[in-house]
């Protein structure tokens, strides 16, 4: 029986049938992981013994009758979540060697549900990044082709989770980071509302956007892992106290009268002629199974990206204070004095796009500057969040592209910072409104996956998810692997 | 200096030309239609929670030092201050 090829909702059906033990299955992906893992840099930390001994545990609590929902079920976590215990390096040199001495909520619920952790993904650095190039443990590769970026920055993730590693991971997204990743390898990716999900324990890039999610193979992962990590967390000043709906029991209704909005912009000149195709295909069968199609205007869309590299950088600079070479991270040897320590440490921990971000930040937070770039942005992204809240006055979602194109060739933007940022034109807007947002496989360019983006109003996760396992119910992409990890 | 970050000399070129390019592009800002606009100050207009004033964390500091480069004796050390 090929369990790497199950979604996590198939195989809690085989271990509740005991078709097969938990050690079993983590025992199938371990092996997995050890033939494709380093081809693919998809980790930074294989959690082997680990696993084995939480999958022996999940196997025994389940033969005394007890056991969580996801009891003896393999999962990965992004390098961006603390896990006591086991390194936590946010994809930088900085935390090569440190150790988290606690969980983050994330984590934490996870495990009481009873999910097995495989090991620790790959990412770009700090979350900065939409190529995962900017890891300080090298790139991840894409598995549809080895050449190509997988996006970032929950890159590892995402190819993990696409290669058939394991059935599901958690990620990140600030400013498209779970999302773009998930269009690009043909997985689902899931950020849901700013608020929903605690951000204790997961180290923080820019706080006022970040929001943890999943990817996972099928809208019905998503569905069954957001429930067990959404809720009030008193450790998280920005948690919301909001009712957590069942969101597997959502899933089940019909899309009969679901208002989804299209925005011209998002088909303008910058889209790729097959991906635009493609997404259009799709929106043609949710347009068949009930819903309809209408467009909406966000006028301010193309300030989106400027708004988010004065924001999300202006956060980063105050975040990556902390890193000072005295508590924890890199120290630089032999300094001349404190000065000289931090600003060694730093300069040899951080790379170079953390680096550019900080300046950056530092740059338009400054007395003189802050008015013009740091108040302007915080004014666009009020215009912003005002043009979604219109919109969704006569919608219940927004559907489009994820991406302007299926995935780029590792080295190919790397020069131009613009160029890069530019890729996350049709995911942060959703960021800087704090809305739930999701990408669900829906075609394929030259052998490449693309994803349909789905935005809704704040906490209708519900609708998001019910829209993509709907779609998913009539259609196979979500289905495709690439040939060599069927 | 505000950054408190050194970079190597062959960093520097490009650094300067990147930066300014990443500042040329988030110019176009200046010209968004945001007079009457008020600033976001949380994108779900939370206002920040208050806890009552009492003490929850329990004592962490030998966990919490077990991942800093130099300590003794439960205290951080670092270069020279004062001379």
């Amino acid at each position: 029986m090929d369990l790497h090829t199950q979604t996590l909702t198939e195989l809690q059906g085989g271990l509740d049938r005991a078709d097969f033990s938990s050690v079993e299955l983590t025992q199938a992906l371990l092996d997995r992981i050890a033939r494709h893992g380093e081809k693919l840099n998809a980790f930074i930390s294989v959690m082997g013994d680990e696993a084995l001994g939480a999958a022996k545990r999940a196997d025994e609590t389940r033969a005394a009758g007890g056991g969580g929902v996801l009891n003896g079920l393999p999962i990965v976590h992004k390098d961006i979540f603390c896990t006591q215990g086991v390194l936590t390096t946010c994809g930088s040199r900085m935390l090569e060697n440190f150790v988290s001495p606690y969980d983050a909520t994330v984590v934490e619920k996870l495990a009481a549900a009873g999910a097995v952790v495989l090991g620790k993904s790959n990412m770009d650095e700090f979350a900065m990044g939409s190529s995962n190039e900017t890891s300080y443990f090298g790139p991840v590769k894409n598995p549809w082709d080895l050449e190509r970026s997988p996006g970032g920055s929950s890159g590892g993730s995402a190819a993990a989770v696409a290669a058939r590693l394991a059935p599901a991971a958690t990620g990140t997204d600030t400013g498209g980071s779970i999302r773009q990743p998930a269009a690009l390898t043909n997985t689902v990716g899931l950020k849901p509302t700013y608020g929903r999900v605690s951000r204790y324990g997961m180290i923080a890039f820019a706080s006022s956007l970040d929001q943890a999610g999943v990817i996972t193979r099928s809208a019905e992962d998503a569905a069954l892992l957001l429930g067990i990590m959404a809720g009030f967390d008193e450790r998280d000043s920005t948690s919301v106290d909001h009712p957590v709906p069942d969101y597997v029991a959502g899933l089940g209704g019909s899309l009969k009268g679901l208002r989804v909005g299209i925005v011209r912009q998002h088909f303008d000149s910058g889209l790729d002629d097959a991906t635009g195709k493609a997404v259009r295909e799709a929106l043609a069968v949710l347009e068949s199974q009930g819903a309809t199609l209408s467009e909406v205007d966000l006028p301010n869309l193309d300030y989106c990206v400027p708004t988010y590299y004065v924001v999300a950088p202006a956060e980063c600079s105050s975040n990556m204070s902390r890193f000072d070479g005295i508590r924890f991270g890199h120290r630089a040897e032999d300094p001349e004095d404190l000065l000289d320590l931090y600003c060694r440490s730093r300069g040899e921990g951080f790379g170079e796009e953390v680096k550019r971000r900080i300046m950056t930040g530092t740059y338009v937070l400054s007395a003189g500057y802050y008015d013009a770039y740091y108040l302007q942005a915080q004014k666009v992204r009020q215009l912003i969040s005002d043009d979604f809240k219109k919109a969704f006055a006569s919608v219940d979602v927004i559907a489009g592209p994820t991406t302007p194109t299926p995935a780029f060739r590792l080295g190919d933007k790397t020069d131009d910072p613009i160029t890069m940022y530019l890729n996350d034109i049709y995911t942060i807007g959703a960021n800087l409104a704090g809305l739930p947002a999701m990408s669900a496989p829906c075609g394929m360019v030259d052998g490449l996956p693309v994803g349909l983006h789905l935005v809704g109003p704040h906490w209708a996760e519900e609708s998001l998810l019910r829209t993509a396992f709907q779609y998913q119910a009539q259609t196979d992409w979500h289905r495709a692997c690439p040939e060599a990890y069927r | 200096m505000l950054a408190r970050l050194r970079l190597a000399d062959d960093e520097f070129s490009q650094t300067v030309d990147k930066l300014s390019r990443i500042v040329a592009f988030v110019d176009q800002l200046s010209a968004a239609p945001t007079a009457e606009v008020v600033p976001m100050a949380h994108p779900l207009n939370q206002v920040q929670r208050l806890r009552p004033d009492q003490v929850t964390e329990t004592d962490n500091r030998d966990a919490m030092q077990e991942n800093a480069p130099s300590v003794s004796g439960g205290l951080y050390l670092v270069p020279k201050v004062i001379e």
